[in-house]
């Protein structure tokens, strides 16, 4: 009979605590907003908001005398914080710059089944057939804004640690300038159609030793001149790019690309792009708007490191949830003999557990400004590189954003709920009479 | 010994302060746990014995070029070298692109290169002689409840067939098992005979990815990989040649640095953890300043005391270190099959004995850390000051 009791006690409390949790967790600002409002409202106007603010004000003020033990549910909030948000903002990162690569009105266009464009193989005749697409954007000369690109890898030493990695080299066409239209040259010019020269995108060139502006890089046995830096404010940013006949001469591709870009007459075009050369007979190709196609590339690696975060963050919180119970425990047993003396002179328990689980909050949220406050100022912009679909480096920079910061400060303020809870029931219900014999 | 009964009573004086604390160790041996396991995912494949005597030769310019398979006989007739085999990416899907798992074609002597993997002799037989034949890991098989005599089609990302399908059949043969725990992420893999790949496949015929080397003494790696690099120097497929070590540390150097990762997070818990369990251990001596002079009464020596206090912290830390870390090895073991492979391995490694050794060597050290600045005061107290409360 009682363990169905403990079991009803245990699962009551465990509903009333999860569902607050929740609720913090998922609510929009506003509405933690109007609940600080309320809460200030009820603070000032009625007569047990005054007792809680009095009670409050005394805990506060003495939390200097509890440095160290107070210190604990700072720190530990605040580096429950500070991984959560490094974490998301690494995989913020590296989805924003994939996403960013990608737009509505330009597709890409590779071998059926292929997924990513080192798997694909697009032969000469194909790539004529879809640029010929009636949905593909012409210039006021004819010409069909379409790029035949061949993505191969090259292994480049590393700046920061000087080991090799793979950097991508794309040879692309000559609609390229016009369909990736972002892209600005920082240094240097644009590689001559025909000649062995790259451009180095601006990430590369960071990342990678041999890439300045006038130095030669051999491939294949072959030497190629460097001749410009280009900036394009996406993953382009990560790869070298030269001339698509003759990186494929080099690399003994013959007249075959990996992938045909091509920029549609408008977004709206892409469904008949797509039905157009589904049914054409001589082709057996994937198309996609290359936004879906990017995004595609960084959802097994953004959830991942998601996944994986969000786990490491449960972890550490459920620790400091810990911590915190044990700090507030000590601070309500510290003053006992305080409470019971208000509870004595007609202070009623309301206010009691209201100014308790506010200090806790209170230092919650001070260990949460802490942990987003230092993330912030390290990783913010922080750029590292993983290795991308196309088998080599793909450079991003850490985002952290004021969504992610927020994000962390609802965390502290829920680990610092669940941490007070339990210390403020118990000043409330402790009986009176022993209260005022306690030392 | 004599005084555990005396230092677990202090443990548990205070129940609820003590639990709590013990659980806050846990949570931070768990992530310990956890993160080596991962870490290990990655550099543990390269640091494996037989890998010792092994050498991988990948094109020069990218290791996704291929090389002409002519220079199996080559490598072969190099003095030094004892066997070499060869295997080709194939980078197959079953079922949806996220279900992925690592799937190649290897030769037909890959698996004598390979005595890590353990696999029935007839299972053996059966993949030498049935050309479709597949073996997979004993993780992967049991993922995808696949069993032997199982047909399986595997969508191809990069090999086309000759009529242009892109749905290859393995008819899976046997299934492997690996032993050595760092190395059980290779479990996940996919194998089949190259011979099928290249006689079906499309278009890079007589080609491979790479080759594996076994040294007839691992002393002579150096010399070995010049003379096979020499093989097809100034050729239009130069190779390069290193350890298997090598070659698997610069992989998975490439996913990004995980050392830094997880020694960054661990730094970030451990501080926290050492204020925590240090905070408890203040409070535990400052609450029991009475007792402890009680103790230096009856004749307990300053050291002793300081000894007790010590012994009472390290308890603290190896009674929460050791059940993370038991909770650790079951959930990698849960989490390990369900995880998505990267690259070459699945990124879980069942917890080992180097962990758990490290483990046990943090728990001390974090033990007596945090219960030195209290010890010290339990050394230092004046009996008479103590009793009177002063």
């Amino acid at each position: 009979m009682s363990t169905l009791r403990i079991l009803n006690n245990s699962a009551v409390t465990a509903t009333a605590l999860i569902v607050p949790v929740i609720l913090l967790l998922a609510a929009p600002w506003w509405v933690l907003a109007a609940a600080v409002v309320a809460l200030a409202a009820w603070m000032a106007l009625t007569r047990a908001g005054h007792q809680t603010v009095s009670i409050a004000r005394v805990g506060i003020a003495t939390l200097g005398q509890r440095l160290g033990s107070s210190s604990v549910v700072v720190v530990g909030i605040a580096g429950v914080v500070g991984v959560l948000v490094a974490l998301l903002a690494m995989a913020a990162g590296f989805e924003a710059t994939l996403a960013q690569t990608g737009t509505d009105d330009t597709a890409i266009v590779l071998r059926a089944g292929s997924q990513s464009e080192t798997n694909s193989i697009v032969d000469h005749a194909s790539a004529q057939i879809i640029t010929q697409a009636p949905q593909v954007l012409r210039t006021e000369h004819g010409q069909p804004l379409a790029s035949p690109e061949l993505v191969v890898v090259a292994t480049l030493p590393k700046r920061s640690t000087g080991l090799d990695a793979n950097v991508e080299i794309r040879g692309v066409g000559e609609g390229a300038w016009d369909l990736h239209r972002s892209i600005k040259i920082n240094e240097g010019r644009k590689f001559s159609p025909g000649l062995r020269e790259l451009m180095a995108g601006k990430s590369a060139h960071e990342q990678f030793k041999g890439l300045d502006v006038g130095s030669t890089l051999k491939l294949n046995g072959q030497l190629w001149n460097v001749v410009g830096i280009f900036d394009s404010g996406d993953s382009h940013n990560s790869e070298v790019w030269g001339d698509s006949p003759v990186v494929g001469a080099t690399y003994r591709r013959g007249s075959n690309t990996n992938s045909v870009v091509v920029r549609l007459t408008d977004a709206g075009a892409f469904d008949g792009f797509k039905a157009g050369l589904a049914s054409d007979p001589r082709l057996k190709v994937d198309v996609m708007t290359t936004r879906d196609y990017y995004n595609r590339q960084s959802e097994t690696m953004g959830r991942l490191i998601r996944v994986v975060g969000t786990t490491i963050a449960v972890i550490m919180a459920i620790g400091a949830v810990f911590g915190s119970l044990n700090t507030m425990y000590a601070a309500v047993s510290a003053r006992a003999r305080e409470i019971a003396t208000l509870r004595a002179i007609g202070f009623r328990g309301g206010p009691v557990i209201v100014s308790v689980l506010l200090e806790t909050m209170l230092l919650a949220l001070l260990g949460g400004a802490l942990g987003a406050t230092l993330t912030w100022a390290i990783f913010d912009n922080y750029t590292a590189s993983t290795l991308g679909m196309n088998f080599s480096q793909v450079v991003f920079s850490f985002r952290v954003s004021p969504v992610l910061l927020w994000s962390g400060l609802k965390w502290a303020l829920a680990i610092g709920f669940i941490g007070g809870v339990f210390p403020a029931m118990r000043a409330a219900r402790m009986s009176v009479t022993a209260g005022l014999r306690e030392l | 010994m004599k005084y555990f009964q005396l230092i677990w009573a202090a443990l548990f004086r205070r129940k609820t302060r003590t639990i709590f604390t013990l659980l806050s160790v846990l949570a931070a041996f768990l992530l310990f746990g956890l993160l080596n396991s991962v870490h290990s995912a990655f550099t543990g494949a390269s640091n494996s014995v037989a890998g010792a005597s092994r050498l991988i030769t990948v094109s020069k310019i990218s290791m996704t070029l291929s090389l002409p398979k002519s220079l199996h006989e080559r490598i072969a007739a190099q003095p030094g070298v004892a066997e070499v085999t060869y295997a080709n990416w194939f980078g197959g899907i079953y079922q949806d692109p996220k279900n992925f798992f690592p799937s190649q074609a290897v030769a037909d002597n890959f698996l004598d290169l390979y005595p890590e993997w353990e696999l029935p002799a007839d299972q053996r037989k059966a993949f030498h002689d049935i050309r479709t034949g597949a073996i997979v890991g004993a993780s992967l098989a049991e993922k995808y409840h696949w069993k032997v005599g199982d047909k399986i089609p595997l969508q191809a990302t990069i090999f086309p067939q000759k009529d242009g399908s892109n749905t290859w059949t393995f008819d899976l043969v046997g299934i492997y098992h690996v032993t050595d725990p760092n190395l059980r992420g290779q479990e996940n893999n996919f194998y089949f005979n190259w011979a099928y790949l290249d006689e079906a496949r499309q278009f890079d015929k007589g080609t491979v990815g790479w080759y594996v080397v076994k040294l007839a003494d691992r002393n002579n790696a150096d010399q070995v990989a010049g003379a096979i690099d020499a093989l097809s120097f100034d050729s239009d497929h130069e190779t390069k040649t290193e350890s298997e070590q090598a070659f698997t540390a610069a992989f998975a150097g490439q996913f990004g640095d995980i050392g830094l990762i997880v020694g960054a997070i661990i730094g970030a818990v451990f501080f926290t953890l050492v204020l925590l369990t240090g905070n408890t251990m203040a409070q535990a001596v400052r609450e029991r300043v009475p007792e402890l002079a009680i103790l230096k009464t009856l004749g307990f020596t300053n050291r002793s005391v300081l000894a007790l206090v010590l012994a009472e912290s390290v308890l603290l830390l190896v009674l929460g270190g050791v059940a993370g870390l038991a909770l650790a090895g079951v959930l990698v073991n849960a989490l390990r099959t369900s995880l998505p492979a990267m690259g070459p391995t699945s990124p879980m490694v069942p917890v080992g004995a180097a962990s758990w050794l490290q483990g046990l060597c943090l728990m001390v050290l974090v033990g007596l850390i945090v219960g030195a600045l209290p010890a010290v005061r339990g050394m230092r107290l004046k009996i008479v000051d103590a009793l009177s409360g002063r």
